[in-house]
């Protein structure tokens, strides 16, 4: 049996064929190192993110979160849930924090849930997979694991908002949080703690709408990398990891650089640290290569 | 203009600020702010912004009704929770700035054509449809949002990432005509028609 378990959150670009499926591949092999099992919650549906706001009021987008909250209730009864994108953890601890504090949305969700045979407790912590490891499992036993120390690999902790803010790691600060570059640490590699733009938004899902204001904040984020000499940039955020990898050939074009930065997962990093091969570590998902990963991998 | 935005109009005359409290996710911390501009300091995209969060507080308790609701300040807000964490007054600015935004459109005065408007309305007609938000559907619809020649334009502008994604197997034709959808797709409708019905009403009732 597996040491610890809980019920799983995926969320939507987590899907096959969808932006973030290469996280989910290096959550599960880090997971598998780790001893962790994450149970999906069954049926679960889209959180709306931060940006459903235009077309659902509070109480539809409460329900959202509401039903995958009552749906682990349910069906992982007694697991925590722990979400890896920040926008899905966020939604849906925000959900429960708000229905705690207001008992007629509470029981408003609950008129809606009950249209689809749920019923919410509320009852169950909502964790991030960052808090899983930082909390849960610690630095020393991540530590134990590692086989190919990541040596000689310079990396930015670029922990972007939301899975900083408003919630964010216990005992982290909001303006400097710590704990990526000590997990950076932990794995053998070299952490910036300096990284000045490690908390700097990314544009989120108006780097969509507002592409060209958005570009312009990325580039600050992989320019501050390059000035520390990083060689990579490492985030825990889907939304960031998309914005900062995809965009370098039109930042490019607009602004005259010539970025080349990969940008991984702390579960890719982990994945490789741990000994799995490249394929687990979904190196193959880098639109931007992470080339020494690579070769610590097939080493 | 809508026949709601004419109802709570004669229903809230002057009193803006009441009308944003009752109505408007979180407004009943408006009155908390104390004028600081930390929040303003603080947005990301805050040079774009005509009006910034503690501008946008005090013009609502000026009773600055259609400046406030026809703005599209708060369409610019990325969500990224530095206001929240840093206000002395612990005022929900994030979901103040969502919830005029959704009140606004529901009052048919959010600004047309404001790209963000757009999109994050793409994104729940997307995500309710399935349950599930269709990456590839939400791009397609993002691109032609425009109209089409537009549409051709900007996609072939994103063709490079496009093609970067399917290469790493991050995108999938195929969810144009299937993709990820929830399994109880009536109850979860019915879930949100239901959620719906219970704001609309309450809505309707402040409108007198
Ligand atoms: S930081 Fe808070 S108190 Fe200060 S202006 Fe903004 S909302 Fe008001
Ligand atoms: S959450 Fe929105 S309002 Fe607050 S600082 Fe960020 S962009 Fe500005």
């Amino acid at each position: 049996m597996a040491k610890r378990e809980y019920s799983f959150y995926p969320g939507c670009s987590s899907q096959k064929g969808a932006s973030s499926s290469n996280y989910l591949r290096s959550v599960k092999a880090m997971c598998e190192e780790l001893d962790i099992q994450l149970n999906d919650i069954p049926d679960w549906n889209c959180c709306s993110a931060s940006i459903g706001y235009a077309g659902g009021g509070e109480l539809p987008r409460l329900a959202l979160s509401a039903r995958n909250i009552a749906l682990s209730e349910q069906h992982n009864a007694g697991q925590e849930i722990v979400a890896t994108c920040a926008a899905c953890w966020l939604a849906t601890r925000e959900t429960s924090e708000r229905l705690e504090e207001d008992e007629s949305l509470f029981a408003e969700a609950n008129q809606a849930l009950a249209e689809a045979g749920l019923k919410l407790k509320n009852e169950t912590p909502i964790k991030h997979m960052c808090e899983v490891l930082v909390e849960d499992i610690g630095y020393d036993e991540i530590g134990e694991k590692v086989k190919k120390p990541l040596e000689g690999i310079r990396i930015a902790g670029y922990v972007g908002c939301q899975t900083n803010r408003p919630f964010g790691i216990h005992g982290e600060s909001y303006e400097n949080p710590m704990y990526l570059d000590k997990l950076v640490d932990t794995l053998g590699a070299e952490s910036i703690p300096a990284y000045e733009k490690k908390v700097q938004c990314c544009g989120g899902a108006l780097a969509f709408s507002e592409p060209e204001k958005s570009q312009e904040m990325i580039k600050g984020i992989i320019e501050a990398a390059y000035d520390n000499g990083a060689d990579m940039i490492v985030t825990p955020c889907p939304v960031c990891q998309m914005n900062v990898e995809v965009y370098q050939d039109q930042i490019n074009e607009t602004y005259g650089t010539k970025f080349k930065m990969p940008v991984v997962y702390y579960s890719t990093l982990m994945t490789v640290a741990f000994g799995r091969s490249a394929k687990d570590a979904a190196l193959d998902g880098q639109v931007i290569p992470a080339k020494q990963l690579e070769a610590i991998a097939n080493r | 203009m809508s026949e709601l935005n004419q109802q709570m109009i004669e229903q809230y005359r002057t009193r803006f600020l009441q009308e944003v409290e009752a109505n408007v996710e979180e407004g009943e911390w408006v009155k908390m702010c104390m004028q600081c501009g930390v929040c303003s300091g603080s947005c990301p995209l805050g040079k774009h912004w005509a009006h910034p969060p503690q501008e946008i507080f005090m013009m609502i308790r000026a009773g600055k009704r259609e400046e406030v609701l026809t703005s599209d300040s708060m369409w610019m807000c990325t969500s990224c929770y530095n206001c929240i964490v840093r206000c002395p007054r612990g005022l929900p600015i994030t979901h103040i700035m969502h919830g005029l935004a959704t009140y606004a459109k529901r009052l048919g005065l959010a600004p047309k054509n404001q790209p963000t408007a757009k999109f994050a309305q793409l994104f729940w007609d997307n995500l309710v449809k399935k349950g599930r938000v269709n990456e590839l559907k939400l791009g397609l619809s993002l691109y032609f949002m425009n109209g089409f020649g537009e549409g051709i334009k900007v996609a072939m502008k994103q063709q490079a990432i496009g093609l970067g994604m399917l290469r790493t197997k991050r995108m999938n034709p195929m969810e144009v005509v299937g993709g990820h959808a929830v399994k109880d797709l009536d109850g979860f409708h019915k879930m949100i028609r239901k959620a719906q019905e219970l704001e609309d009403a309450r809505i309707k009732q402040n409108a007198g």
